[in-house]
Parts: structure tokens; sequence; C-alpha cells
């Protein structure tokens, strides 16, 4: 063995350069002494031009009155309110759009995702031929279509398109019937409460019924029938305690009832379209992944094709399914701040769109919107890193 | 008992199990329900269908040259048409479009090369596309040096805006990437949460108020006096967002290298940078470009964003153009024709990206 030409003699440290602790040590310091000259170099920079500009920071300005009005507001608001209403009316808005699109677009997404996988050679096509479509095609320009190109061509007040002369929709939105609730319409949903609570009650029974005996009620059907059945019982015994208050045409617009804005019906339906074709691929490759072997094994167990779905393709698929599908949400949530390029009241077009033009406070309000979503992403994540724990497959 | 010589031929299979009717018997017309759907099916394609072939295609207008030229009875092309040149170069100046075609001309060629497995040099062109190809295409496109005039960015737009906000984000991203995705994976606490922060806070913040971010709050972090032009601001947006994307993707890459590959490299004394450079990127990156195409594919869509902060690619030149007075009503046509240009990029990456993802999945399939 040939001798090390330079060795150290015994007991001398390395040159700390060598050293990986020391090293290490050195290049953190280094990075904090980076960024930390970065932000002071950001800060001084910033102070210099908002003192040129004549600008004060802080958050006083959101009890200013705004001066300006809202089309739609979940909560009272009027050009009196102050640039904090204002947020929390945007923020609103935004989680009103963000839910219905949520839920609206889990509904298509499930179907079609189901439909991509059906036996039925032409529904299969029909489904890919959805999500290929949908998901090729940027969001914007979807919402721009639905807005610009079918909303605001839909015919004026006077002609507008109705259904059964309940429901009309014009270029100035949608009009629903409002339900109007007299008084003992609060049975219903105490009737409501009692059936699911029986439900619960039955889906347990049944469960332990099963194990011990082995037989089994069709649980599903009879929770079906008790949830949907009980309220509507009541709500004939009680003698229909609703009006509804339907749209009428007055002079050049319609009074009364649920108007929907265009801006929301365009940004609703780009936004529940365009992620359903995501959640459909999702739940596609979710079933997917469910391994051949053991669908075979439930089938030669010989489990009827629905049981075989619901015991062992649907749980393992959900596994796999759900942290894509949480991902979704959030894009969700996120791609509905586009409502500002066609003027939905949302976050990002009330609060840093027209409150930091009319204030000038970038940084504040910048930081505001941008903590809004910050945690709501940080929510979602935190339930998906709790649910993945939870469901995680334990190994060894 | 009679023997048997010859081999008897094989017979047919019956009809029921071959040929058109049985397919359509298996696939179509397997029972009931599945009938009654196949109905449904040719029912909502006939809904769908005829009404569109008879705007876009038979009752459409595709020569001439004003709205007069429409009969307003299916898609007035005319107006596309018209308006073609708007849509792919912008305001870019009539005598200057070669450069345009050039820069991308070399673009395709570049990427052509890198996708098609067959070709050599593989690490060689991509250097090319990812360091000398920008440089290249700054001096083409913006001009100012070896006698081209040089062409103000508020003159670029279109569908050149487009491709060129997309490319620009994604080879400015994909160094921070790794970077940031290395980080993550360090073994230094300090260098860890800062990229953890980072990537967690562009990842959580939905790109539209980066954009709002860059445009206003980017003037006010420079010293007073110095303006950065608007797309300059777009780009710098655009990077940070993605990088913080790629480097998840990347990070997806590193952790499926096994741990051997890197402690070998150690074994046989490399430093970190070599076992990163030289061992685990290498393999890593080969298998995320699935990946990486799809964040691009995200990307390409979302730089129709920009038109919010002001600049006009091929969304926001379309929209402008439907304000003209003279091509008032042609919405339509304009999105339509947009939403093609869109699908067809969007579309073939897509199936370039699935091709790759079968090719690198040689596990067991049925």
């Amino acid at each position: 063995m040939s001798v090390r030409p330079q060795a150290r003699p015994v007991g001398q440290k390395p040159p700390f350069w060598r050293d990986r602790a020391k090293r290490a040590l050195m290049f953190q310091i280094m990075l904090i002494a980076a960024v930390a000259a970065f932000l002071l170099y950001i800060v001084g920079n910033t102070q210099a031009n908002l003192a040129a500009r004549g600008i004060t920071t802080g958050f006083g300005f959101l009890s200013n009155t705004a001066g300006f009005g809202i089309v739609q507001s979940l909560i009272d608001y009027s050009s009196q309110s102050t640039y904090g209403r204002t947020f929390v009316v945007g923020l609103l808005n935004t989680l009103l759009v963000s839910a219905l699109g949520v839920l609206a677009a889990t509904i298509i997404g499930f179907t079609v995702g189901i439909a991509r996988l059906s036996p039925n050679w032409l529904i299969a096509r029909l489904a890919n031929g959805y999500i290929e479509i949908f998901r090729n095609i940027p969001l914007l320009l979807q919402i721009f279509f639905w807005y610009y190109a079918v909303l605001r061509a839909m015919p004026s007040a006077r002609d507008s398109l109705s259904l059964g002369e309940v429901v009309f929709l014009n270029v100035r939105g949608l009009y629903l019937p409002e339900p109007l609730f007299e008084s003992g319409f609060g049975l219903i949903p105490l009737a409501f409460g009692v059936a699911v609570m029986a439900s619960i009650a039955l889906v347990v029974w049944n469960k332990r019924r099963h194990e011990v005996t082995g037989k089994r009620l069709p649980a599903g059907w009879i929770s079906l029938g008790l949830i949907l059945g009980l309220p509507l019982l009541v709500l004939v015994a009680t003698g229909v305690p609703v009006t509804w208050d339907v749209p009428e045409l007055r002079g050049f617009n319609f009074r009364g009832g649920i108007t929907v804005i265009p801006e929301f019906l365009a940004l609703w339906l780009a936004l529940s379209i365009y992620t359903a074709s995501f959640i459909a691929e999702i739940v596609r490759s979710g079933i997917q992944a469910i391994s051949h072997g053991q669908t075979e094994a439930a089938q030669a167990l010989s489990l009827p094709r629905n049981l075989v779905l619901r015991l062992v393709v649907v749980p393992q698929a959900m596994r796999v399914i759900i942290p894509p599908l949480t991902s979704q949400y959030l894009n969700l949530i996120k791609n509905s701040s586009l409502a500002t390029a066609i003027g939905y009241p949302d976050l990002v077009s009330v609060f840093a769109g027209t409150t930091l033009n009319q204030t000038g406070q970038a940084i504040e309000v910048i930081a505001m919107t941008m903590a809004v979503y910050l945690t709501i992403s940080l929510l979602v994540s935190m339930f998906m890193n709790w649910f993945n724990a939870r469901v995680a497959l334990v190994e060894r | 008992m009679t023997i048997q010589s010859k081999m008897i031929e094989a017979r047919p299979a019956p009809n029921s199990t071959i040929g058109a009717v049985a397919w359509l018997r298996t696939n179509l017309f397997s029972g009931p329900v599945n009938t009654a759907f196949t109905l449904l099916g040719l029912y909502l394609l006939y809904v769908l269908l005829t009404p569109t072939i008879q705007w876009a295609f038979i009752n459409a207008d595709w020569v001439g040259t004003s709205r007069d030229d429409c009969s307003r009875e299916g898609a007035c092309w005319v107006f596309v048409n018209a308006r073609l040149g708007q849509f792919i170069y912008g305001l870019y100046p009539g005598s200057e479009i070669w450069r345009v075609n050039l820069t991308f001309a070399t673009f395709a060629g570049l990427i052509a090369w890198l996708a098609i497995p067959r070709l050599p040099y593989k690490r060689w062109v991509a250097l090319a596309t990812l360091v000398g190809f920008p440089v290249f295409a700054y001096f083409l496109l913006y001009g100012g040096h070896f006698g081209l005039p040089v062409v103000q960015t508020h003159r670029w737009g279109g569908l050149m805006l487009t491709l060129v906000l997309a490319i620009v984000g994604m080879v400015g991203a994909l160094p921070i990437g790794i970077m940031l995705a290395l980080g993550r994976r360090s073994e230094m606490p300090i260098v860890k949460s800062f990229c953890v922060v980072f990537i967690e806070f562009w990842r959580g913040v939905p790109l539209i108020t980066v954009l709002f971010m860059a445009s206003v709050m980017l003037p006010l972090f420079m010293p007073t006096g110095i303006s950065v032009d608007r797309l300059i601001r777009a780009f710098i947006g655009i990077t940070l967002f993605q990088s913080a994307y790629m480097a998840e993707v990347i990070r997806g890459g590193l952790q499926a290298i096994p741990r051997g590959q890197e402690e070998a490299a150690a074994a046989l004394g490399m430093g970190y940078w070599k076992r990163m450079g030289l061992i685990v990127l290498p393999q890593a990156l080969k298998m995320m470009i699935p990946g990486i195409v799809n964040t691009f594919i995200s990307l390409f869509k979302d730089t129709t964003l920009v038109m919010i902060i002001g600049l006009f690619d091929l969304l926001g030149i379309v929209q402008a153009a439907l304000s003209d007075s003279r091509w008032l009503g042609f919405a339509l046509e304009g999105y339509v024709f947009a939403a093609f240009v869109f699908w067809i990029f969007c579309f073939s990456m897509s199936r370039y990206s699935q091709y790759l993802e079968r090719k690198l999945h040689t596990g067991h399939r049925r």
C-alpha cells in the first residue's frame, strides 16, 4: 500500500473548510446574511419610494370610507362602508363562488370520471372528449367565453328566456324564485335532523346485527327514504308553509326573487367545468390504480359487482383520489381570483383592485390578499396531511 | 374408427364474436342499460355537433376583408383572417417579422431534437436550449445589436408573447427549481426551512396576486428613479411562481432515485455537487420530464393572466380586437380561434408527456 503523500500528523484537526459540520454552519450563516441584506435593501428602497410618493404605511386606511358600491354582497354593504368591510365582502364572495364551484366540479368530475371507465364505448369516448377539450383550454378564456360570448349575448329583460315562467335568464342575469318561509317551517329542518339521526342509528344497528347474525337490511335505501320522506311528510302535514317570491317583469327589469349576476354565473360555470375535467382524470386514475388482483379476489369470493365496488374498489381508490382532489379544490379557490377579469366582486377584484387603486396602499393590500389565500392553502394542506396519516397503509 | 391424417381447416369464428356487429353488440348494446346509454350518447352528440358544424363550417364565411362580407348566418372567419397577423405577432413591425419566425423555428428545431429519442448529443442540445437560446432570442427579438433595429417590448404581443412568456418562465424556473428542490432535501435546517417557506409561499397564492405584486410592488422595491419594463416585471413574477411548482416536480423525481445511488457515489469519494450533478440529477431529470411538461402546460395556459396587468398575449389581443368598432359582435369567433390555438399546443404537449410516461413505465401492466 502506498503511503498517502500528505498525511496529516496524528491529532491535528483538518482545516475548518474541510469539516462538514463547520462548512454547513458557515453556508447557513452566509445564506441568512444574504437574505437579510436583500430584505434590508428592499425595505430601504421601499421606504424611500413611499416617502417620495407621500404614502403613509399602516392599516389605518381600513377604517376609511370606501365610497364605491359592490354589485353583490352577502352582508350589508353600501358605498358609505369602510375598506375593512370591503375586504370582508370580497372574501365572502370568493368563498361563495369557491364553495359552489367545488360542489359542482365534484359532481361533474366524478360523473365524467366514472363515465370515462364505462364499458360502453360511446360514453367512454364522450367523457374522454369532455376531459381533453376542457382541460386544454385556458381557464381565463373559458370565463370570457361564458361571460362575453354567452351571457352578455343573452336577450334583454323584455325578451328573457324563461323556464315555466318561473326562472328567467337575460343579459342582466339569472332570476330565480325565492322561498319565503312562514311560521311553522321550523319543523321541517327538525324533521330532517331526526331522520338523519335515525338513519345513523339504523346503519350502526344494522352493521352490528350483520356481524352477529349475518343478516342485513338494505339500510342505504331505508335511510334515503327516511331522510327524504320524513321532511316531506311534515311539509304536507303542516300545510306547506312556504310561498315563492317569483320574479316579475316590471318596466325594464325584474323585481323580486333571487338575482344571480351574470359575472357570478360565468365564473361559476367556467370554474366548475374546467376543474371537473381535472377531477375526472383523478377519479379515473384512482380507480385504475386498484390492481386487478383486488377485484378478481373479490369476485372469487362471489361478491356481486356493486359490493365489489363499494367494499373493495372505492375505499382503496379514495386513498389515491383524495390528495390530488384536495389540491384541485385548492386550485379552484385560487383560480376564483380570475373573477377580476370580468368584474365579479371577489377579494382580488374589490380589494387588490379597487381598494388598492383608491388608496395606493399596495403593500398592505397585497399582503392581506396573499395572507388570505395562504391561510386557506395552509388549512387545506393541514387537512390533507391529517387525512394521509389516517388512511395511509401501515407497513411493517 | 376413421383416422384423420390431415389437419382440419380452422373454421372462422362465428359472426356473433367477430366483426362489426359483434363489436357493436359488446361495446354499445350489451344490455338494456347499455343500450339506453348509447342512445343517450348519440342524442347528445347530435344535439351538440349539428349546430356546431353548421355554425363553424357549413354556414361560415371564409373569404373577404370587412364585416360586410359576412352573411351572419354562421361563423365569420373573415374577422380572424383579417386579424391573423396581429393575433400571432402582436404589433411587431411587419418588416421585422422574420426575426420572430427565425427565433421560433430555431426553438422548434431544438425541441424536436430533444423530443425525438434517437438523435444523439442530447446533453449539448439541452445546454444550448437552456443557455444559448435565450441569449440568441433576446438579440433577435429585442434587437439593438448587429444592425437589427430595436423593437420595444410594448409592441410584442399575440401568440409570440404567449410563447415568449411561457419559455422564459420555464427556462428561468428550471435552475431555481433545481436549487430549491435540492435545498428542501438538504440536511441543513436553515437552508431547508428557507426553501420550504419559499416554495409553499408561491404555491399558496394565486398567480394573479403574484402578477399584481410584480406590477405594483416591484417598482417600490427598486431604487428610486429606476423603472422596470412591464414585460420584465411579468417575467419575474412568472419565474418565481413557476420555480416553486418546478421544485416540487423535481423533488418528486429526486425521491424516486434509490438512496444507494448517492451512497455509492459518496463511497467513491465524490463531493455533494459531483454526487448530485453526475449521479442523481441526470437519472432523476429523465424521470421528471413528464412532470415538467405538465407544469409547462399549466404555465402556458396561465400566461393568459398577463392581460390583466396590461400585456397583450394571444387572449389579450383577441379581447382587444373584439372591441374594435369595425368588428363588433364577433366574440364567439375570436374565442373559438384562441381556444383552438391553445388547445392544439396543450393537447400535443400532453400527448407527448403521456407517451413518455408509458415509455418510462416499464412495470407490470394489464
